[in-house]
């Protein structure tokens, strides 16, 4: 067990008028070697679960368990917590400051006190990464790249501290479709080339479903659903829907299908997989 | 209004009588605006720092009737006075403001500026430009603070580090925040105003206004009577 949550709560602005409570009484297991998605409606505390994830939130209540160490116990221990779980935000983008891509890089990894002749070999890896060329790109200021080059230019800079869990917040929001796709595949990479473990928030059903290997539902402060993809969107339609949340088109497609009579499966969640359905059931009569 | 005549007051007080007149009035307010008493008490908390060294500075600082020595400064009669008075008064001060603030949203605020410095139009003072540049300033205060705490946390998330390190060394820590602040102020500013553009926004002459301030009765008897209490405390002399 890897990263393990124990009746974790949290709430804003503890003690004030405006007292909002983010996260209830949340229980988590996460192993190395998953890939995990975050969907929920907004507002529902995603972000806040990321942020306690990295230990940059400390819990009202609960304890928060990385190998097994309480990671609230001890502040010398958070940033070593730090180096292994790599924090993406919304618009990562956003914090760049520095004049050339390499050296936006070697922040982080200069922070965690890298030698020099180590931080080049980080820099360059991490740009081979997110499949960013490294001498087209290290002296390239970070506000003259495209939109979706910068989105991947800071994940690399997230990469360079090199962490074993690489937490998402919506990576693709407000991307082209083009730039959006590469991204994606950059982030299924991380997971089955270079064996990093993603937890991922996202609003794209599509995206969700086809990349995660597990898919945590939040509503409201609580984990409600906690399952494989398929089993999610199989048995859960309605509820899914009762908190706003959509399934897959092709989910939804096959669905009607299955409705109108037709014997498919209603638990597809590729185009890819629908069109073999719908095939079998052609070459059937 | 009343507020501005309310600190004019402030500064005028000369008698500990007034003052007490003052305090009273201005709870009163407080008390009938139905202001969170922790609100209030929240706003105060970061100048007690400022009130006990004006407070300071004055006991030892003061010429006067000398009643106790420390090393070679005086603390004097004279002294504690003056400091327990200035200290008053400061504290009504920031009382008074963050109850205006408290009350007032900010857009009736600067459209209220707005009003009150219209009479410089004559001497071309660009009245509604200000106003429009006050409330943009108060619009974006949040806006800035969340992002603040957003970047920092981002670099942290990085291996940022803002707690160690000497004096110098923690200025430059800020850089990271700052640059990447600034950088969003200003294609935010930048958007602002080609939105404003699109929307044909002119300023100044023949604007109208969404919500138009009216002075009512209430607020007629309400500076009646605090114009009455000012005078009456500027008067006592006791």
């Amino acid at each position: 067990m890897f990263i393990h949550l124990k009746n974790v709560s949290y709430t804003y602005n503890l003690n004030m008028p405006f007292e909002t409570e983010a996260l209830k009484s949340i229980n988590l297991k996460i192993d190395k070697g998953e890939f995990i998605g975050i969907i929920g409606h907004t507002g529902c505390g995603k972000t806040t679960l990321l942020q306690l994830l990295n230990g940059l939130l400390e819990p009202t209540e609960g304890q928060i368990l990385i190998d097994s160490i309480d990671i609230h116990k001890n502040k010398q221990k958070l940033r070593e917590i730090r180096k292994k779980i790599g924090l993406a935000f919304q618009y990562p983008e956003n914090q760049f400051f520095e004049e050339t891509i390499s050296k936006e890089i070697a922040f982080g990894p200069k922070n965690i006190g890298i030698s020099d002749i180590e931080l080049e070999q980080r820099i360059k890896r991490s740009l081979k990464m997110v499949d960013l060329d490294y001498s087209l790109y290290k002296d390239r200021s970070p506000f003259s790249l495209s939109g979706g080059e910068m989105r991947r230019a800071a994940i690399a800079s997230i990469l360079a501290i090199d962490p074993e869990i690489i937490i998402l917040d919506e990576p693709t929001a407000s991307l082209d479709p083009q730039s959006c796709y590469k991204l994606l595949s950059v982030i299924v990479n991380l997971y089955q080339k270079y064996n990093r473990t993603i937890i991922m928030v996202s609003h794209n059903m599509e995206i969700i479903s086809e990349l995660t290997k597990r898919i945590i539902v939040m509503e409201k402060g609580r984990v409600i659903m906690d399952d494989t993809p398929r089993n999610i969107f199989k048995y859960s339609i309605q509820k899914l829907e009762s908190i706003g949340l959509s399934l897959p088109q092709i989910t939804y497609t096959m669905y009607k299908l299955k409705k109108i009579g037709k014997p498919v499966s209603s638990a597809i969640l590729t185009v890819e997989e629908a069109k073999d359905e719908i095939l079998r059931l052609v070459k059937k009569r | 209004m009343a507020v501005i005549l309310i600190i004019i007051a402030i500064f005028l007080v000369k008698s500990w009588s007034g003052l007490v007149i003052i305090g009273a009035y201005l709870f009163i307010n407080i008390f009938l605006a139905k202001v969170h008493p922790k609100f209030v008490l929240k706003g105060i908390q970061p100048l007690i720092v400022i009130l006990l060294f004006t407070l300071l500075i004055h006991f030892f600082t003061t010429q006067g009737e000398i009643i106790y020595r420390i090393w070679v400064l005086n603390i004097t009669r004279e002294g504690i006075q003056r400091g327990l008075f200035i200290a008053v008064r400061l504290f009504y001060l920031i009382l008074s403001t963050s109850w205006l603030t408290l009350t007032t949203s900010p857009i009736s605020l600067t459209d209220g500026i707005e009003r009150l410095l219209s009479f410089l139009k004559i001497f071309k003072v660009p009245a509604h430009e200000i106003a429009m540049m006050m409330t943009i300033a108060l619009r974006f205060i949040p806006t800035l603070m969340e992002e603040t705490e957003k970047i920092t946390k981002a670099q942290i998330a990085r291996g940022a580090d803002f707690e160690s390190g000497n004096f110098i060394k923690r200025i430059q820590n800020f850089l990271p925040i700052i640059i990447p602040l600034f950088i969003n102020a200003f294609q935010r500013a930048d958007e602002l105003s080609i939105a404003m553009e699109a929307r044909c926004y002119r300023g100044g002459e023949d604007r109208t206004h969404y919500r138009q301030l009216l002075i009512t009765n209430t607020d007629y008897i309400f500076f009646i009577i605090t114009l009455i209490i000012l005078i009456g405390s500027y008067l006592l002399i006791i």
